[in-house]
């Protein structure tokens, strides 16, 4: 049942995809909140 | 709130693990699908998920337009993203699971292809918010939602007319479903709601956040500029 | 002036300077054409299976001739500043929407005229339903496409890709409408079946979508 797994599989490729995308960003917003502490 | 999210997030772990479990090992195979017949515990909870997500954006889109409240609009954001997210999901699932039962990847079956209206209709909310170079981005965006919302009900009765002169294969089964099946089904649409709000809320979270530094960069560059 | 007379005049004068350059129409009429022409490569016209599929075809071509008028509606007042000026008028916004959005319902109607006769001669187009449905099914479809054209037109003026962003918004927003045109245009060729229903439903979507714009459009216009 390959077709099964590969649903499941799916799923979680498109969610944990989604939440990469979201940890970049927020990592990237950290930067520049430091940038903007630094130079104040 | 902050300290909701972790309790959340356990929670969500908890549920998504047991509703795993059921989906794959406890609940009872279906007769005339076997094993496929499985990816419904992920297919329509995802559907309810996507379709919840886009009624909070109708929400939000339309206290924005009263209110004109920032916060309104970042969760109308949020929600419309996250949305899509579990919109593509069923969307994948489901040629996924045509695939072996009915032997073709597409049906205009009912909730799939609302679900795909849905989706186009979303991309293009999310296409209009990045490439608006208007001021006035969110009260556009709002006005887009409101009519996606009006299609609706008449994507609806035009899908279902054309199923009737059109008899196509229906995704899902139809009849009574078993209670054992009705039950991990029910904890799965628990699992991946608990799931949206904690992605949702940080998606939120994460735009309230950037609007504040890009406010904060902006004073910064007026500040650089002015000694002129 | 009323808020009718602004409509007849602001009407009066798109189509004036659409008559005296014929920018938009040899524009749709070009791509209509183009359809028309490959379309008819595919198709078998003696074979009866083509009647059913061209219903679709037809309205393919409608369709993309639209989007090439709708694309230009606020191109001048754009260039020209107008918006700007109709923004601190008191002028109800509606007025400029109603006009814009009749003033395109003709060109698209007129381009129809033009493309009817010779859809009927290269797909020997012959309706077994009741012919003069098509007429009402012409009619409400094509204000459906028009009257959320030039509203999302109106959206899409100040977009980065704004000849893409048009259809993007339109495309979903019209598939109930655009299902109903298919089958309602096949079910009267084929004569297989009544077009009753899609036509009530093309008549419910021109109602609510023509609210929605009017009562909308004074968001979208002080939005730009």
């Amino acid at each position: 049942m390959s077709y099964l797994y590969a649903a499941y599989i799916a799923t979680w490729v498109i969610h944990i995809a989604y939440l990469a995308y979201l940890v970049r960003r927020y990592t990237r917003l950290r930067t520049e909140i430091e940038e903007l502490k630094k130079n104040r | 709130m902050k300290r909701a999210f972790p309790i959340l997030a356990i929670l969500t772990a908890v549920l998504l693990s047991y509703g795993l479990y059921g989906a794959l090992i406890s609940a009872p195979t279906e007769q005339t699908m076997g094993d496929v017949q499985r990816i419904f515990y992920y297919h329509v909870p995802s559907a309810w998920t996507a379709f919840t997500l886009f009624f909070l954006n109708l929400v939000a889109s339309i206290v924005y337009l009263g209110r004109r409240n920032p916060k309104a609009d970042a969760l109308a954001l949020a929600s419309a993203e996250v949305g899509v997210v579990f919109c593509t999901v069923v969307l994948v699932t489901g040629p996924i699971w045509a695939r072996p039962v009915w032997g073709i990847w597409w049906t205009w079956d009912l909730r799939l292809t609302l679900t795909l209206v849905l989706w186009l209709i979303y991309v293009s909310y999310l296409v209009l918010r990045r490439f608006s170079s208007s001021g006035q981005t969110p009260v556009l965006a709002a006005v887009l939602a409101i009519f996606g919302a009006l299609d609706v009900p008449l994507v609806y009765f035009s899908i279902w007319f054309f199923r009737t002169q059109h008899p196509q294969p229906v995704i899902g089964g139809g009849g009574s479903i078993d209670p054992r099946m009705l039950h991990i089904l029910l904890i799965n649409w628990a699992a991946f709601s608990c799931f949206a709000t904690l992605v949702c809320w940080s998606r939120y979270h994460l735009e309230i956040l950037s609007r504040e530094v890009e406010e904060a960069q902006a004073l910064e560059s007026l500040v650089v500029e002015s000694p002129r | 002036m009323s808020s009718s007379g602004i409509t007849r005049a602001t009407l009066a004068k798109d189509l004036r300077l659409e008559w005296r350059s014929k920018d938009a129409i040899n524009a749709m009429l070009f791509f209509a054409l183009l359809v028309v022409v490959i379309f008819s490569f595919s198709f078998d016209p003696t074979a009866e299976e083509s009647r059913r599929i061209a219903g679709g075809l037809v309205w393919v071509a409608f369709l993309f001739a639209a989007v090439v008028a709708l694309n230009q509606t606020w191109a001048r007042e754009l260039r020209n500043q107008v918006l700007d000026a109709y923004r601190v008028s008191p002028a109800p916004p509606n007025s400029l929407f109603l006009a814009k959005a009749v003033g395109n319902f003709i060109f698209v109607t007129v381009l129809e005229a033009l493309m009817t006769p010779l859809f009927i001669v290269f797909y020997n187009l012959r309706a077994l339903g009741p012919a003069y449905q098509l007429f009402v099914v012409a009619a409400l479809g094509t204000w459906a496409l028009v009257v959320n054209g030039t509203f999302f037109a109106a959206m899409s003026v100040r977009t980065r890709s704004r000849e893409i962003m048009l259809p993007l918004l339109l495309f979903p927003i019209t598939i109930p409408a655009l299902l109903a045109m298919v089958e309602a245009t096949s079910s009267i060729l084929t004569g297989e079946f009544s077009a009753r229903f899609w036509i009530v439903l093309l008549v419910a979507y021109d109602v609510v979508f023509t609210m929605a714009s009017l009562f909308l459009f004074e968001l979208v216009l002080q939005a730009e």
